[in-house]
Formats: structure tokens, C-alpha cells, sequence
């Protein structure tokens, strides 16, 4: 069945795939839904469950219709099922052994547990990132914000329903207990921790969450990206249109980073003696600890940086490089190398790796790349404000929890140090308790319509056209 | 560079050991940078001989050193993983022979944890408080019990064949049918789903006893392990629970010569034989034992029975990993027979003691290692030697026995009490009596008879009594055992491995002899095919960006 650019949006789930045709599987997402609801209302920003928020609802996958916006309250919101159309010759193995064949439409049995910890690492994400952020909205800074975390909430809600999907779809029981289990793990719960570190990290106030949204997110983009090159058609074409929402996310962390910044250097220049915090804001060094805390904590999501499942993964054709099929003419990877530095001893010294066994590597640098784009735009934001602040990018060795470099201890230069080096120092690097302190103490709500909280500036533009003084949430009947 | 054994508390690079009166805690914390060998890493808990033979050092102090320990808990103490198995590179590296000794030393271990329960009342407990892969997880099923962490992320897995296209190598299938009594279709989608099984279903699937939540996991670890320990504190054996300090054995060692106190082996690398001897007990060794309990519990690690038996394990471990080309072992024993029985007939009548009863299973399973060494051995029963008792066990643990028969230098062969049923088994639960005369009943009625009481036998009636394969005169002596001798020497080493293995085991299969006797059978030929260890086998290119490809055909 070729699911059509056409959306069912008369269905109890809306969705491009044809569950009308397909009953069985109906009634399994059908059974799954109130689980679901279950979860949102327990664990999603809940208390804002009866406001009308102007949220964007994708009504059809193409260019035109994926982005319908109304203000409509998120229990309403139309979770749906909804895969990128894909064009003739598209539909090949993107990468590894198997390059150039036609694609998957079901999955191959000797890949099918792979898959389906690909798919489940992923999904855990989602809810996980709602669990996060469900308070946030207690404090946010305008209604223009407000909105834009209720819009993230629900996209990762509906991501989620993107991979419950596949799960349902094409994993059979074990797909089933899977999504099941995907609503009962908990952000920073010991005992049922979400899969990944930087997912049970709590993100207690929104420069955590514009860190998150901007680096973590951010790593989810990635790791999409080299899902929709996937050689399982199905997980390519879903992963291809989460990345659509994804881009707005992004948009979200980088752009709320950017107003603070700015805000700050604005600070800076009204207190007499520069001091931003005198003045309710946010100082630089503050904002350099969140860089380095998300974005090390961020880097750890791409894994090993020599590894045997992102090889294995590569050879089989589960998870491509980024853009591999634009990008890269050869697809099999099987000769080169990367070279990557590695502890040994006291010293750094260069060490060849398979170029398959790097792939994680690879992405990373993909990642780091795009990272650096958006520090150069913040630092023009402070060239423009007449600040000679600059915000920096720590190493990619620093402060890691996974792959070569965890284990061992790095200044923010990526220079070895020793370990009481690093804890005579980690305050400095690091987000420490007091931070907190401080920024729930400047944080609070701010819910008049075009007003925005003294430590962030205001966005360049609303949304949709809008103005900043519409009522992005209506929290007033 | 050659491989030692011998290890200790100050020495251990690997393991913790914590004591808390009847519970003790054995934590395991591999060193990635401490493996014995160059050119691999011993990451996220996995293990090569060097972890291993300090966790074997662990098992056997803590029945000598730590009597007053009734439940020993096995847990990690690195980070989300309890422990990932043999180490794959290590393995990747290793010359087959290596493996194969790597593996069989492992089971040997494996098999003293489950020998602690069963006859000094230490019962393992396994704490799984992360990832239990492989071999990680084949620990934990030599354990009495397992209890897995239920972090929606741990699990319980034996991925060799989807991952490596082996056998998991420490008995892990058999334990699971034959131990666990999983059933035999759950084992067989468990073991080919390299992600492993988690939570409730590995409950539900008997693949562990139960999972608690990492806020839990301690606590209840604890209770079930005060429990087992009060359980298993019902029916000790008597003697003060003070703990006997095995010493170093400090072999003086030679080129072509390792001599112990008791114990001596030589070797010639050219034709390819080595001499094993083990001297038996002195007089006053005898008298020692003769005093009772008491003295024997006071003798410690110096008395005959345990340091003669630890010397020959030990020569029996160098032997396997050092001497790769020596093909023949000639086995002798020496000392006074009536001496021997005299010294058996003592140490039996004191096994009431906790101690005692220690010793005697030492030498059992010293023994058993004879057993399982891939090595010709024939005993020689030529003058200046005598075969009597627990020395007797090493001429019937040969291939073959060769005695003298001249009047003017009487080899003596003799029967006691450790030769009767159930005292110093193999590991298929027969006493060697029983193995050798499996064919001839009324001969093993006679000689069982014969042992309780203690009999020496003259070389013509010990072969009557069915004990020796070639009773020889001094005329004949010479010839036919060199030409035995250089005849075993040319025959092929594989052939002989396989054939010895099948010979010596006969009657019926318990769950440890199916561990050695298919498991390693099959490991070992897997580990020697090409869909294996061949260019593109899996257990090659694992780690490596090219994917296996398998000869699909079925043999």
C-alpha cells in the first residue's frame, strides 16, 4: 500500500497510511490511545490542558498543508500517523552491504531486532523530552513562549505516535509491549529511567530548555536525518517528516539562546558596572555553563565514537550518514578511515579507525558543525549589541559520559587535565545548584499579550503573521 | 610471556571482595587497561584468563579462608553492567588452543561455584545490577539464584550465535534446560536474540528469579542473601569456623623442571613428554593425620592431602597453557602403600570436620582437572613407586596404567577408602573405580569391598582385581613401555584429544559432564570453522565495518 499525500482527518487517528484499510492495526494504535491520553494527562503540561493554544496541525504531508495553524486546546490536538511522500528511484538501501537495492517495505528478519532498539531509542525520546518540560509553562516568559513550548510538547507527542506506529505496524507483540512500555518509563525516575542520559537530566527553567531545545533537539534532528536514509522505508519516510517539525524546535532553542543573549549584553550596557545579574538577567558566564552542559551531554547521544553497532547499523542499512543519499556518492564505506584523537597514557595521540566502525563520529561532526553555525549568529548578535563578549563551543572531549574521552577528564579546550584539576575547576564549567537558585528566582510569569520577562529580549516577528501582542495562549476565557 | 595461576587477595587487579560475617560480597570492577595479554581492552566488565583465574582464587579461599561465610553475593561495581562476557577481541586474538584452555578453565570455575553449594553449604547469589551479557550472564546461571535490576533497560542475554556465530562457551545452554529448566523453546528465541530478555518476562521465562527496581535492588539483594545465608547455616559440619590461610606453593622453577614440595614435573621439549610425580605421605604426615581433627585442622595449608593436591593442580594448569607441544604426561606416585592407606583411612574417619571435609573435596577436583586435561597420560608403575589410595585416583585418571611385576622390586598397588563411590567423583558422578570397571561389575563389587577397609595389593592380583591395562616383567619392561611411549608420541594430538575424552567418561551424563563433554565439543569446532574464524566469520569481523557472510551450508 502506498500511503498517499491525502490525510485522513475524519479518523479517531489521523494519518496518511491507510489504517481505515487496516483494521487489526487500528485497533491496536486505537487500544493504545487512551494509554497515551493516560500518559499526557499525567505527565504533559497538564495544568494548561483547557487553553485555547494557536498550534500548527499538519493536515496533509505536503509542502502546502503540513502546517495549519488554529487555536485549539492540546488535548484536542489531532495526534496523527503521517509518512513523507517519496519519489520514484528514491526508494532504494541508501548505505552499506546492501546499497542501490530496492528498499525494505517490511522489515528483514536478521534486522529486525536491530530496528527495533533503533526505533524504541528514538521514541523514548519523545515523551521523555514532554516529562522534562512539563512545568516550564509556570514560568514562562511571554505567551509567544508559552506557545512555542506547547507546540514542541505536542510534536513530540505526535513523533511519538510516529514511531508507536512503526512499532505496532511492523514489530508484532514485542512491538506492542515495546509502545506499552514506552509510556512507562519516567524522565529521571531511578527506577524507570528514560534510555538516554541527557533525557533524565531535569530542565528545571527555560535557559535549560532553550539549551535543550537547541542541542538536544538538535542531536534528535541528526539522528532522524540518518534514520530517513534508512533502508526501512517506512522508519525513512516517518523519520523525513519528523524532521519538518523538528526544524521548528530548533528554531525554538536558537532563536530563545539568541534573545537572551542579546538581552544580556543589552544589561550589561545599562548597569554601570556591566553587571547583568544586577540588573535580573542572565550573565555570560551563567550562559556558558548551559552551553557546555547540553551541548557535552548532547554529544554523548550520538554514542561510541568507535563502535561496533554503528558499523554494524552502516553494513546493513539501517541508519545512514547524514544526507548520504545527496551527499555521498559512494554508499558502501567499506575502505578509508577516520582518524580520531585518543587517550593514551597522559597524551592524545591520532588513532585510525574503519571508517564504518566512525559513523557515529562522522554524525558528530555533522552535528558539531551546525552547533558552531548558530554560536557564530550568537556572537554576531553580540557584535551587533556593541558587547565584546563571545560565547564559545566547549570541546568535543569535554565533560563526556559515553564513548573514548569518558572516564577521563578535559578542560573546555579539550586539553587533558587530571581529575582534581577538574573538580577544582568543574564549578566554573559547569551548571552548579546555585545556578538554579538563581534562575527561578528571575523567572517569573509573564502572560500579558507582546510583554516578555525582563531577561529575554523580544523575537524579530510573530507567528504566522501574527503580532507579538496576539494571544498566542488564551488563558483568559 | 608464560601464564601463572597462582594469585592473591593483595593481588587481585579485577575483583573486591568485602566480608560481612555470613554474607559476603564479591564485586566485580574489571581494569580495561589489566588484561594478561597486549592488543585488547577489558571494557565494560568483560573478562579474560587473568579475571578469571582471580575469580577462581576468590571461590577457593573464600571455602578455606572464609568457612564462617554462608551466601556469597556477586555484583558489579562499574556502571550499568554487571558484566559483558569474555572479552571479544581477546578472543578475536587468541590462538584456538588458547581459547579452548580459556574456556575449559572458566567452566572449571564455573563448576567450584556450584560445587561450594553443594558440599560446603556457600551458596552464590548472582546481584545483576546492569547488563548481563555472555559469559556475564553464564556467571550468574553457575549462581544459585539471579536477580536482575529492572531499569526498562538491563537484560539477560546470551547473543554468541546472533552476534558471533559461537556457542556460549561457559555451559550457558545446558544451565539453562538442564539447570534452570527453561523451557527448551523460550532457550532456543533467548539465545538467538542478542539483545537478551529484561524485566518481567526474564522472570516469567525462568531466566532469573526475580527483578526489583534499582531503588530496591540493594535492599533486597541483602534480605534474600541474610535469608539463604540462615537457610544454608542448618547442618554444618563441625569445627571452628576459622578460616585456613592457603600460602604461596613458590615451585622452584627450571628450564624443562617445575618441583614443588610434593610435587614434580620435567619436561622434554623434543619428544614432546613430560613427568609428572607426586611423592606421597611421610610418616610423620601420617601421624599428623592420625591425631585427629584437630591436628589436621592445625596443620592448615601444610598438611600433605591439600598442599600435595594444590601443587598438582597448579602443575596441571601450567602444563595446559605453557607446554602446548607436550603430548604425554608419565604419571608416577611414590611413598609407602600401607603408608597411604594409613593416611586416607585417618583423614576419611575425621571428615565430620569442616576442614577435612575441604581437603577431600579439594582433591577432588584437583583430580577432576586431571580428568579433563587434554593430554595423554600414562601411569608407570615401575619399581620405587606405589599406587595407593588418593594416588591411586591418578593412575585410574590415566589413559593407561603400566605396572611391574618383579619380585625383587614389589610395585605396590593399593584400595582405601577415598577410592570408594561418591568420595572423590569425576565429573559425571562416578568414582574412577566405578568408570574403570563400568564392564565388569563383579570385579567393582570386590575392589569397592576391598577399599572401605583398606587393601594392598600385589602387582599380580591388582591385575586380577581388574586395576592395571599391562602388567609387565622386568625383562619386558623396558621395551614395551618406550615403544608405548614413542608410539602415543606420533599419533595425531587432535585425534587423541577426542578419543581420550570420549574414553574417559564412561556411564551415564549429569549436567556438568554435558558441559565439558558437547558444549566444548561443539564451542570447539565452531571456534575452528571458517563461518566463525574464517576470513569473513563472525567472530572475525566482529568489531570490524564488514558485515559476516556464511557459508549457508549445514554439516
Amino acid at each position: 500500500m502506498q500511503p498517499s499525500t491525502t490525510v485522513d482527518l475524519n479518523a479517531k487517528i489521523p494519518n496518511n497510511v491507510g489504517l481505515a484499510d487496516d483494521p487489526k492495526l487500528r485497533r491496536a494504535l486505537e487500544k493504545w490511545l487512551p494509554s497515551y491520553l493516560e500518559w499526557w494527562n499525567d505527565m504533559g503540561p497538564t495544568d494548561f490542558a483547557d487553553k485555547p493554544v494557536f498550534l500548527r496541525t499538519a493536515i496533509s504531508v505536503d509542502s502546502s498543508g503540513w502546517a495549519h495553524y488554529d487555536h485549539i486546546k492540546m488535548p484536542d490536538y489531532r495526534w496523527g500517523i503521517f509518512l513523507n511522500p517519496r519519489k520514484e528511484g528514491e526508494s532504494v538501501v541508501r548505505c552499506g552491504d546492501d546499497a542501490g537495492k530496492p528498499a525494505w517495505q517490511e522489515v528483514p528478519g536478521e534486522h529486525r531486532n536491530a530496528l527495533r532498539r533503533i526505533i524504541v531509542t528514538q521514541a523514548d525520546t519523545e515523551p521523555a523530552s514532554v516529562e522534562q518540560q512539563r512545568l516550564l509553562g509556570h514560568i514562562a516568559p511571554s505567551l509567544y513562549d508559552l506557545r512555542n513550548l506547547f507546540q514542541v510538547n505536542v510534536e513530540e507527542g505526535r513523533h511519538l505516535w510516529a514511531m508507536v506506529y512503526l512499532l505496532h505496524k511492523y514489530f508484532g507483540r514485542d512491538g506492542r509491549d515495546e509502545a506499552d512500555e514506552l509510556l512507562e518509563r519516567r524522565s529521571g525516575d531511578p527506577d524507570k529511567p528514560r534510555i538516554l542520559g541527557a533525557f533524565n537530566q531535569p530542565c528545571d527553567h527555560w535557559l535549560s530548555f532553550f539549551a535543550f531545545t537547541m542541542f538536544t533537539d538538535r542531536d534528535g534532528k541528526y539522528q532522524l536525518a540518518a534514520l530517513a536514509e534508512s533502508g526501512f522505508e517506512p522508519l525513512a519516510r516517518s523519520t523525513e517528516f519528523m524532521l519538518t517539525e523538528e526544524a521548528h524546535h530548533l528554531f525554538v532553542g536558537h532563536t530563545g539562546m539568541q534573545r537572551i543573549i542579546q538581552r544580556s549584553a543589552q544589561l550589561e550596557k545599562i548597569d554601570p558596572n556591566g553587571d547583568v545579574r544586577n540588573q535580573g538577567g542572565i550573565d555570560f558566564d551563567l550562559i556558558q555553563r548551559t552551553i557546555n552542559y547540553w551541548f557535552t551531554y548532547s554529544l554523548d547521544l550520538f554514542g561510541g565514537e568507535i563502535s561496533n553497532n554503528a558499523a554494524d547499523f552502516f553494513g546493513a542499512g539501517l541508519k545512514g550518514r547524514y544526507r548520504e543519499f545527496r551527499q555521498y556518492d559512494e554508499h558502501r564505506a567499506l575502505r578509508g578511515s577516520y582518524s580520531l584523537p585518543v587517550v593514551d597514557g597522559s597524551k592524545l595521540v591520532d588513532r585510525d579507525v574503519p571508517l564504518r566502525n566512525a559513523m557515529n563520529e562522522i554524525l558528530r561532526d555533522e552535528y558539531i558543525k551546525d552547533c558552531e553555525k548558530a554560536l557564530r549568529k550568537w556572537n554576531q548578535t553580540l557584535e551587533q549589541e556593541g558587547s565584546d563578549r563571545r560565547i564559545t563551543l566547549p570541546s568535543r572531549r569535554f565533560h563526556r559520559h559515553q564513548g573514548i574521552y569518558a572516564g577521563h577528564f578535559f578542560d573546555p579546550q579539550g586539553n587533558l587535565i587530571t581529575e582534581e584539576q577538574y573538580e577544582q575547576n568543574k564549578h566554573r564549567w559547569l551548571l552548579v545548584p546555585e545556578d538554579n537558585d538563581y534562575l527561578l528566582s528571575i523567572m517569573k510569569p509573564v502572560y500579558e499579550p507582546g510583554k516578555f520577562a525582563n531577561w529575554i529580549a523580544a523575537p524579530r516577528r510573530g507567528i504566522e503573521g501574527n503580532k507579538l501582542e496576539f494571544e498566542y495562549v488564551k488563558l483568559h476565557d | 610471556m608464560e601464564t601463572e595461576f597462582e594469585t592473591g587477595p593483595s593481588r587481585y587487579r579485577h575483583w573486591q571482595v568485602h566480608y560481612d560475617g555470613d554474607i559476603a560480597t564479591v564485586v566485580m570492577a574489571v581494569q580495561p587497561d589489566g588484561g594478561l595479554r597486549e592488543g585488547y581492552e577489558l571494557k565494560l566488565n568483560s573478562y579474560d584468563l587473568g579475571v578469571d583465574i582471580e575469580l577462581a582464587d576468590i571461590v577457593r579461599r573464600m571455602r578455606f579462608e572464609h568457612p564462617e561465610v554462608r551466601c556469597v553475593v556477586v555484583t558489579s561495581g562499574t556502571d550499568n553492567v554487571f558484566c559483558a562476557g569474555a572479552n571479544i577481541h581477546m578472543l578475536g586474538l587468541s590462538s584456538h588452543a588458547w581459547k579452548v584452555n580459556f574456556c575449559k578453565f572458566t567452566n572449571e570455575t564455573r563448576c567450584e561455584i556450584e560445587d561450594a553449594e553443594a558440599f560446603s553449604n556457600q551458596v552464590y547469589v548472582a546481584a545483576c545490577n546492569g547488563t548481563t551479557a555472555g559469559g556475564g550472564y553464564e556467571l550468574a546461571l553457575a549462581c544459585r539464584e539471579i536477580y536482575l535490576i529492572d531499569d526498562g533497560n538491563s537484560a539477560v542475554s546470551l547473543p554468541e550465535v546472533p552476534l558471533l556465530g559461537v556457542l556460549p562457551g561457559t555451559g550457558g545452554l545446558t544451565r539453562l534446560v538442564d539447570k534452570r529448566r527453561v523451557r527448551r523453546d523460550r532457550a532456543d528465541v533467548f539465545s538467538t536474540t542478542a539483545e537478551g530478555v529484561r524485566g518481567k518476562k526474564a522472570v516469567k521465562w525462568g531466566l532469573v528469579d526475580g527483578v526489583y527496581p534499582r531503588s530496591k535492588f540493594d535492599k533486597a539483594i541483602r534480605a534474600r542473601a541474610e535469608k539463604l545465608a540462615k537457610t544454608f547455616g542448618d547442618g554444618l559440619l563441625r569445627g571452628e569456623r576459622k578460616g585456613v590461610t592457603l600460602g604461596p606453593l613458590n615451585p622452584t622453577k627450571e628450564p624443562g623442571r617445575r618441583a614443588y614440595k610434593h610435587v614434580t614435573l620435567e619436561w622434554d621439549a623434543g619428544t614432546r613428554i613430560a613427568n609428572l610425580t607426586v611423592a606421597g605421605p611421610s610418616a610423620e604426615d601420617v601421624a599428623l593425620v592420625e591425631r585427629g581433627a584437630d591436628a589436621i585442622f592445625a596443620a592448615g595449608d601444610q598438611l600433605w592431602a591439600l598442599r600435595a593436591m594444590r601443587e598438582l593442580d597448579d602443575a596441571l594448569l601450567y602444563l595446559r597453557v605453557n607446554l602446548m607441544d607436550i603430548g604425554l604426561v608419565l604419571v608416577r606416585t611414590t611413598g609407602d602403600a600401607a603408608r597411604t592407606i594409613a593416611h586416607d583411612k585417618a583423614l576419611w574417619a575425621a571428615r565430620e570436620h569442616w576442614f577435612v571435609n575441604e581437603v577431600i573435596r579439594h582433591m577432588a577436583r584437583a583430580l577432576r582437572r586431571m580428568d579433563l586435561t587434554s593430554r595423554s597420560f600414562f601411569a608407570l608403575g615401575e619399581a620405587e613407586t606405589a599406587f595407593a589410595g588418593c594416588l591411586l585416583e591418578l593412575a585410574l585418571a590415566s589413559d593407561r596404567f603400566y605396572l611391574l611385576d618383579d619380585p625383587d622390586n614389589v610395585v605396590h598397588v593399593a584400595v582405601g577408602p577415598l577410592n570408594g563411590p561418591g568420595v572423590l567423583p569425576m565429573s559425571h558422578g562416578c568414582s574412577r573405580l566405578e568408570a574403570h570397571l563400568y564392564g565388569e561389575p563383579d570385579k567393582l563389587e570386590a575392589v569397592t569391598a576391598a577399599a572401605a577397609d583398606g587393601t594392598i595389593y600385589e602387582p599380580e592380583d591388582a591385575d586380577d582385581a581388574g586395576l592395571v591395562t599391562v602388567l609387565l616383567d622386568d625383562i619386558d619392561w623396558d621395551d614395551d613401555v618406550r615403544v608405548a611411549i614413542e608410539e602415543r608420541a606420533s599419533q595425531s594430538p587432535d585425534a587423541l584429544t577426542g578419543m581420550e575424552a570420549n574414553l574417559r567418561f564412561p556411564g551415564a551424563e549429569n549436567a556438568t559432564s554435558k558441559i565439558y563433554a558437547r558444549l566444548t565439543a561443539w564451542q570447539n569446532w565452531i571456534f575452528i570453522r571458517p563461518n566463525a574464524t574464517g576470513p569473513s566469520g563472525a567472530l572475525t569481523l566482529y568489531g570490524r565495518p564488514e558485515r559476516p557472510r556464511f557459508n549457508w551450508g549445514r554439516v
